[in-house]
């Protein structure tokens, strides 16, 4: 698991300190609020439609049970019982108060949890694959490497200051669950002939106002030139990166305005002038990280479990639950149970100080003390025996945490929207929840196979709608809420930006709408053929004609 | 009071610097949680006035972000013309459980439905 050393212990606690000054003196008007803005975003503490906004940094994603259930506490102590899982793999919690701030990210800091790297124009914390250090496909846990570049990345005095904010995201899958193709920067790892591990790095991909897919500068970069090669890419965009408009200042508009070549030659002549001693990966170094991410001792067993298929057959609710939300663990009579925070009707990624308990719970017991945040919005138990399966199914149940939709149409990304956000131009919860509501029979949703639909509130795209199958994108025309879909969206290894159809919708003819697509689709089908596969076979244009056509 | 008579002005609207809490300025200089307490400035002289006496708020950090946002009254009831200053007087339209709407400092609008 996960852990912090000496240095990062040390390293939170000053920084909480530090915060709990630079607040008192923002109250008592020492610091105005320009000067203290750029100290609070530092520290994640966003100002949002309500009240504050605390976005705390969950490293790729992975959490124990000491630290779900400090979140749980905090949400009812200092919030309003409920905590927000984001796209990137955080929690938001909507209602903090600035003169509780401090306390709270000193309860953070005693199960090793901060909110730094959440904000602001520096190398964001790193996002991964959900399922690292369980999935059956994957290569190796990147969780290692994730952390290999926090350490070099937190704090880089080079790189605090850069024009925007930067993401970087890996992949140990050749199954993309992280959507590397679509951050300033993605790691996916590859093996060689001999078996040597190398990393494809790609760069200047993004989503925001302009959405790009990344292209790749290397195919194998040996492990240990990791950073040294990514400090090249950086020194880069720091360099050539505009900072005259934000709106130009990400990695992903050098990279177009200069062309993948040019940007290409400009980091390995970069990387080339570097002594790569300085830089170089150290074996040793990478296996002191390694270690915190030590797979669990998992036991001998046989990979059928009787137990469960037995429950499996019995139980048809538990069986559907079995077929969308347990993927395949690497260690026979294991699974990944995946749970969905996106019941009928309801917020997505939101969940109750209850519910978090009850996860963590769940996790302590059948799971390795291991729970991780998907950039879906869902939570995960990665490593849990199949023969746990049903108990585990029956607790989840009893939260309202066992709908089986993983994959499906419910299973709806949703940024907070106009109901939270003060970027927002319209609202993407209502949205989530009638389209929720419109496809609430999971027999139809089961009959309709995978089907991201991403619903953003704005340009920004917190809610991914660039890369949904369906994506749905509100605006305010005139101060009225409308909604622009686009099809054809893929965060995957095919990765691809939807297409925009045609003029947008009033919210509320926006589940009809998506009806329409998903039968235009189930008309068309072939045998086996999935949503995505079906539209880029097919084109927008049968979907236009069924969206368009004059009633 | 009149009825059926309409105002339409601009109010001064901010965050409280403490807590974050939304706020408008009232007739008597304070900040209040509703919005039906907010003074309504028809004339842009007033509308200036409002402002700087809200930009001298932030300046002894009672308020911070301050904005002018579009309004009317009807019946002695303040009404936001934007959807964004209605949720923000009210709370989350997905959980009118929660904020102003729950605390009875919601005005005296609706809260917007789900859609």
């Amino acid at each position: 698991m996960y852990r912090y050393d000496e240095f990062d212990s040390q390293f939170v606690n000053d920084r909480v300190s530090q915060f709990r000054d630079q607040a008192n003196r923002r109250l008592t008007g020492e610091l105005s609020e320009d000067e203290f803005r750029p100290l609070r975003l530092m520290n994640g503490l966003y100002l949002q439609l309500h009240a504050y906004m605390l976005r705390i940094a969950v490293p790729y994603g992975s959490l124990d049970s000491a630290k779900l259930n400090t979140l749980a506490y905090i949400a009812e102590k200092w919030d309003r019982g409920y905590g927000h899982f984001t796209t990137r793999q955080n929690l938001q919690f909507n209602w903090i108060k600035l003169e509780d701030t401090a306390d709270i990210l000193a309860k953070l800091a005693e199960v090793e949890m901060h909110a730094i790297q959440t904000s602001g124009n520096c190398i964001r914390n790193v996002t991964t694959d959900q399922w690292a250090g369980a999935a059956a496909d994957e290569i190796a846990d990147p969780r290692p490497i994730g952390e290999l570049v926090r350490q070099w990345s937190s704090l880089h005095p080079e790189f605090s200051y850069l024009p925007r904010k930067f993401k970087i995201a890996v992949t140990g899958s050749p199954n993309d669950r992280a959507a590397v193709k679509v951050h300033d920067i993605g790691l996916r790892l590859h093996l060689n002939d001999r078996g040597e591990r190398g990393w494809e790095v790609l760069v200047g991909g993004g989503l925001g106002r302009t959405p790009v897919i990344a292209v790749t500068v290397r195919d194998f970069l040996p492990e240990h030139e990791l950073i040294g090669y990514l400090e090249a890419i950086m020194r880069v965009y720091n360099l050539y990166g505009r900072r005259d408009n934000k709106y130009k200042a990400r990695i992903k508009i050098l990279v177009h305005e200069i062309g993948a070549e040019k940007f290409r030659a400009e980091v390995e002549s970069e990387y080339a002038r570097r002594p790569h001693a300085d830089t170089k990966v150290e074996e040793r170094e990478l296996q002191r990280i390694s270690a915190y991410f030590a797979a669990p001792k998992f036991e001998k067993l046989p990979r059928w479990s009787a137990t469960f298929e037995e429950a499996r057959a019995k139980n048809k609710d538990f069986a559907n639950w079995v077929r969308t939300n347990i993927a395949a663990h690497r260690a026979d009579g294991y699974a990944i149970v995946n749970i969905s925070l996106k019941p009928e009707g309801g917020i997505p990624g939101d969940a109750t100080a209850d519910q978090m308990r009850v996860v963590a719970d769940l996790g302590q017991r059948y799971s390795f003390d291991e729970i991780r945040v998907s950039h879906h919005q869902n939570l995960v138990l990665p490593h849990v025996k199949r023969d746990d399966l049903f108990a585990i199914w029956k607790v989840l149940q009893a939260s309202d945490l066992a709908t089986s939709n993983i994959g499906l149409a419910g299973d709806i990304i949703a940024c907070p929207g106009l109901d939270y956000c003060s970027l927002a131009t319209a609202r993407s919860i209502p949205i989530a929840q009638s389209i929720s509501r419109r496809f609430a029979d999971l027999n139809r949703q089961h009959e309709i196979g995978p089907l991201r639909i991403n619903i953003s509130g704005c340009i920004n795209a917190c809610g991914h709608h660039h890369v949904g199958h369906i994506g749905i994108l509100g605006l305010d025309k005139k101060g009225e809420e409308y909604y622009q879909i686009t099809l054809g969206g893929s965060s995957a290894d095919s990765a691809s930006i939807g297409t925009i159809l045609g003029p947008g919708f009033a919210g509320e003819d926006v589940p009809d709408a998506i009806e329409k697509i998903v039968n235009t689709y189930l008309a068309h089908r072939q045998p086996g053929e999935e949503f995505l596969a079906a539209y880029r076979r097919l084109g927008p244009q049968p979907f236009k004609e069924a969206l368009y056509a004059a009633a | 009071m009149t009825t059926n008579a309409t105002e339409k002005g601009k109010i001064l609207t901010a965050n409280r610097l403490r807590d974050g809490e939304v706020v408008f300025l009232t007739h008597s200089g304070e900040w209040s949680e509703n919005i039906d307490g907010a003074v309504l400035a028809t004339e842009p002289q007033a509308q200036a006035a409002l402002e700087a006496r809200g930009k001298g708020d932030e300046r002894v950090n009672l308020v911070t972000g301050t904005y002018l946002f579009d309004a009317e009254r009807r019946d002695g009831h303040v009404f936001a013309s934007h959807i964004k200053e209605r949720i923000r007087s009210l709370g989350p339209t997905v959980r009118v459980d929660l904020g102003k709407q729950a605390e009875g400092k919601g005005g005296h609008f609706a809260a917007l439905q789900g859609v």
